[in-house]
């Protein structure tokens, strides 16, 4: 076999590899129930929950509960198929966090608990302005 | 007043633009395929129209920064960007913040670039330049803002949009001329300097990726196989170079600015512009090549084509909206999308069938490569990179994918990778490891003769340096994990080798050293991020011993330190002491005491509350109004060492309701082994009643101290006062009294008020906010001499602090001045020799 054949070979072998490597673990976003599920099967993937914060009649945001040393907090989220979950976040409260529309969490159930690495916030008209605000 | 002149004449710039570049395109097309005669007519067409062009777009760029700088905030730009008291420099800022203005950089960047290659070229001048117009025309069709009536079909997003088009409010229906007093601002991110020249040298390099593309392009239409490489050389070797630079340049930003803690971060944005990136370094690899041995052209034809291709296919990621759930920082959708897939799919098909067509007749070498050629190697090594630029390009496609699935009717559910960092650099290390050791070992190959003993014996030196060097290296960092050791054997392997070489290159022909100079300087950057990003330490562990979750296990570590103001924790060697909350002066250096000052209604004026310090220097005198940045605040935190050595960093932070809370920004101090990188993680929010403890009241005598919260106070002296301010003297008897309180860092003297009016009493409170004690006088006893003062308290001033330490960060920064100095002396090489022969006629 001619070299530059056989390169060519290795270098397809790889880019197939890399195709592989994305489609074979890719995440994707799922509910609080097949979370739980998953973690009861001992699956601890981190994954992906799309979700808005817990909300009273006002639409206040409730059942947020941030510990003494104001360093880690607990939120409700409720997911698209309207579960409720307690997430453990072990980070300060980001201050747009209440202001929020939707919220993606990025972690696993540990026992009982939803414990979240990450949490990405989608908020209203981070960049762009909306709506020229009354009485400028 | 509505100022419509200046965008009328934009727009009317803007169409021009546009115009003239579909005038352009069309005159070189024809000055390409005719024959000599009407040839230079046709040129001398397509250059008027080129001309017509490039000087729109200034007349646009021109009236759009009018617009900015004389804040004329009937225009949707100047509102939604600019605000009155933003500086200068940072209106020029304003220009990319807004896709329109990115847009328009690139365009302006394109129509230099054009007038550079119409100035250069004598041959090559109409076909290349025809690729150029195509361009322009779908990059100023961007810009349009163009309906065409009947189909209701929108082209184009233009820049001199009014407000009350843009925003429908019920305002403009009161009154159709009026006019915000006030813009919303730039994002207050891009607030730096860096952001001033980061867009700007970007975009240079994304634009100079059309020249070779043209060159490319021109060669197959005109069957110059070969000859377009010499003058595309310069220009590809320039685009990798100031692309190179650009991307650094944004890392750079991030690392001071943003407060992820690194200078990278594998976002979908940042991952547009490496991908291109990696396929155009390796392009600059094959066509050396091709120059010195006449192989790989073929190649060359791909990765040119195929870099260009990926810049479009990174502009339509970044701003048609669909990364909008996976990345932080892409522009919002402005109805583009349609375009932009047009502009990509156009570009593709041209060249794509292009190539085809031309396919057989690209001249190619029979014999195969020797395994100890230069040339097999710097395949190999383009092979790589290009493996490298795959991989980040079908993981951050993800979107895509699911935007496709859904058209077709299925159910795209994607999610982008949980820790995307962790993924990419576990792939991507394997790559830079492949890459070093074939930029320490391809420079043997290049400079010394095919054959294999003679290779050996020269190449076993640095090796051997190399091994030895990470025999000490590895135990004093404390390197343990395997990819890393193989990293930086790797990267030292890379540098001693290309060091050898430089040396010997150096004493013979310092001119053809740029490789070499640019190898150490991608060697440096590798080291450097093996040892900043994988040994970073998080230093301000909480040591408290506080349990955080009784439900989470002690992997659960907390990685931030909670600081009360003037309370002393022992972090990284140092002790560390938050001392209060700053403002930064305007117009001159330096910080004062948010506690010291007070609001005057106006963001960035506040009035000075007692006589104002900095460094000694008396800032302010009390009552009067100082001119801060009112929407930074700045965190003063000092570190003082074991040796008693002190330094103040000062962390900011912004609160912003617009941009949606809390905006932290790290300060580093900078040493020569690593960097301390320090931001606040959380703030306290503003102070509201219910937060007060209960009023406590002590019975004291002048001069007898009493506790307040573990505070010593004393009530120094009590007097009848004539004036207080803010209240109507009238019929009102005033008593004040001074309260000295002994602080962790200081004295301080609030002063209470007593004041009798007829039969009702009131009181002024002062409040201690960096001891969070307020006092009250609440009554006199004459009888015994005695007074009784109120207080309550609050909880102290407080942050929470997150600091990082980055070993080796600067090796990674000297890295990227050497890469870009490598890069700039092979410029000059090849320019050279473009010149000679252009010249020469040849051209």
């Amino acid at each position: 076999m001619k070299k530059s054949s056989l390169i060519a070979i290795l270098g397809i072998a790889i880019a197939i590899a890399i195709i592989i490597s994305t489609a074979g673990d890719a995440s994707s976003y799922v509910s609080f129930e097949e979370a739980f599920e998953m973690s009861q099967k001992g699956n601890t993937t981190k994954i992906h929950v799309v979700g808005q914060l817990k909300k009273d009649a006002m639409g206040n945001v409730v059942g947020v509960r941030t510990h003494a040393d104001k360093l880690s907090f607990t939120f409700v989220l409720v997911d698209d198929k309207n579960r409720e979950e307690t997430v453990f976040y072990n980070e300060p409260v980001p201050p747009d966090f209440y202001r929020s529309e939707q919220v993606v969490v990025v972690g696993a159930f540990r026992d009982n608990l939803f414990v979240a690495d990450r949490i990405l916030m989608k908020c209203p008209s981070k960049y762009q302005e909306e709506e020229v605000k009354a009485g400028l | 007043m509505v100022h419509y002149l200046i965008g009328d004449l934009g727009h009317l710039f803007v169409i021009l633009s546009f115009v003239a570049s579909l005038v352009a395109t069309f005159a070189y097309f024809k000055a390409t395929v005719s024959d000599d005669i009407r040839k230079q007519e046709w040129l001398k067409n397509a250059r008027t129209a080129f001309y017509v062009h490039a000087l729109s777009v200034l007349g646009v760029i021109v009236a759009l920064f009018s617009i900015i700088y004389n804040h004329y905030y009937e225009y949707h730009y100047a509102w939604a960007h600019s605000s009155n008291n933003l500086p200068t420099h940072y209106m020029i800022s304003c220009f990319w913040e807004g896709q329109e203005g990115s847009f328009l950089l690139w365009i302006f960047w394109h129509a230099l670039l054009g007038v550079i290659i119409i100035h250069t070229n004598k041959y090559w001048e109409a076909p290349t330049m025809a690729v150029f117009a195509a361009v322009q025309v779908f990059l100023a069709s961007m810009i349009l803002g163009v309906v065409i009536p009947g189909l209701n079909l929108k082209i184009g997003s233009s820049p001199f949009i009014l407000l009350r088009d843009a925003l429908p409010s019920p305002i403009f229906q009161l009154n159709p001329n009026f006019v915000p007093e006030d813009g919303t601002g730039l994002n207050p991110l891009l607030q730096n300097y860096w952001m001033v020249i980061h867009p700007p040298t970007l975009f240079l390099g994304y634009a100079a990726t059309l020249v070779p593309f043209a060159y490319a392009i021109a060669g197959l239409w005109q069957r110059k196989y070969k000859d377009w490489i010499r003058p595309a050389l310069p220009w590809t070797i320039f685009s990798g170079g100031i692309l190179g630079l650009g991307i650094l340049m944004g890392g750079y930003w991030a690392y001071e600015t943003l407060n992820f803690g690194g200078y990278w971060n594998w976002d979908p944005v940042e991952n547009a512009v490496y991908i291109p990136w990696l396929f155009l370094v390796g392009a600059i690899h094959v066509m050396v090549s091709y120059r010195n041995s006449q192989r790989a052209l073929k190649t060359s034809f791909i990765l040119i084509i195929v870099t260009f291709i990926l810049i479009l296919y990174g502009t339509f990621l970044v701003r048609s909206g669909v990364l909008g759930d996976s990345s932080v920082h892409s522009f919002t959708d402005l109805g583009l999308n349609g375009q932009l897939i047009l502009y990509l799919m156009f570009f593709v098909g041209v060249s794509v069938v292009l190539l085809l067509i031309r396919w057989k007749h690209i001249p190619t070498s029979e014999r195969e490569a020797s395994t100890y050629s230069r040339e097999f190697w710097v395949f190999i090594g383009a092979m790589v990179l290009c493996l490298a630029g795959f991989q980040v390009l079908v993981e951050t496609s993800k979107p895509v994918y699911n935007k496709v699935i859904n058209a077709f009717g299925g159910i795209g559910n994607m999610a982008p990778r949980a820790d995307a960092v962790a993924f990419y650099s576990q792939i991507q290390l394997w790559f830079a490891v492949a890459v070093a050791l074939l930029s320490g070992a391809g420079q043997y190959f290049w400079w010394k003769r095919e054959d294999g003993t003679k290779l050996k014996d020269e190449m076993l030196t640095p090796v051997l340096v190399s091994v030895i060097l990470c025999i000490f290296i590895i135990p004093i960092s404390g390197i343990t994990k395997l990819p890393y050791i193989v990293l930086l054997i790797s990267g030292t392997y890379a540098l001693v080798g290309n060091a050898f070489i430089l040396t010997r290159l150096l004493k013979t022909s310092p001119k053809l050293s740029g490789g070499a100079v640019a190898h150490i300087g991608l060697a440096m950057m590798l080291i450097g991020m093996l040892f900043s990003s994988g040994y970073s330490k998080v230093v301000s562990l909480n040591n408290t011993g506080l349990l955080i979750s009784r439900d989470q296990s002690e992997e659960f570590n907390n990685e931030n330190l909670l600081l009360f103001i003037n309370e002393p924790r022992y972090m990284a060697g140092y002790e560390i002491r938050y001392k209060g909350p700053r403002l930064e002066l305007r117009g001159k250096s330096g910080y004062i005491s948010k506690f010291d000052v007070e609001p005057t209604g106006l963001p960035d004026e506040v009035r000075a509350k007692t006589d104002l310090f900095w460094k000694d220097q008396k800032v302010a005198a009390r009552g009067e109004t100082v001119h801060v940045y009112g929407e930074n605040t700045f965190y003063e935190i000092e570190y003082k060492s074991d040796e008693g050595k002190t330094f103040t960093l000062y962390p900011r932070a912004q609160v912003n309701e617009s941009m949606g809370g809390l905006l932290a920004s790290p300060d580093i101090k900078r040493r020569w082994g690593s960097d301390l990188y320090t931001h606040v993680s959380s703030i306290p929010i503003e102070k509201s009643e219910e937060e007060w403890s209960e009023l406590e009241e002590v019975k004291v005598l002048t001069g007898k101290p009493f506790f307040v919260n573990d505070y010593v106070a004393t009530l120094e002296k009590v007097e009848r006062v004539n004036e207080v301010e803010g209240v109507n003297m009238e019929g009102v008897m005033a008593v004040m009294g001074t309260i000295k309180v002994q602080g962790e860092a200081g004295e301080y003297f609030p002063k209470v008020y007593f004041l009798i009016k007829g039969s009702t009493v009131a009181f002024i409170p002062e409040e201690v906010p960096e001891l969070g004690v307020r006092f009250f006088l609440r009554n006199i006893h004459p009888e015994t001499n005695e007074f009784t003062i109120g207080y309550n308290t609050t909880q102290k001033d407080w942050v929470v602090l997150k600091a990082m330490e980055k070993p080796l960060i600067n090796v990674l920064w000297l890295g990227t001045f050497v890469l870009m100095g490598g890069f700039g002396m092979s410029l000059a090489r090849r320019y050279g020799e473009f010149r000679k022969m252009r010249d020469k006629n040849q051209e």
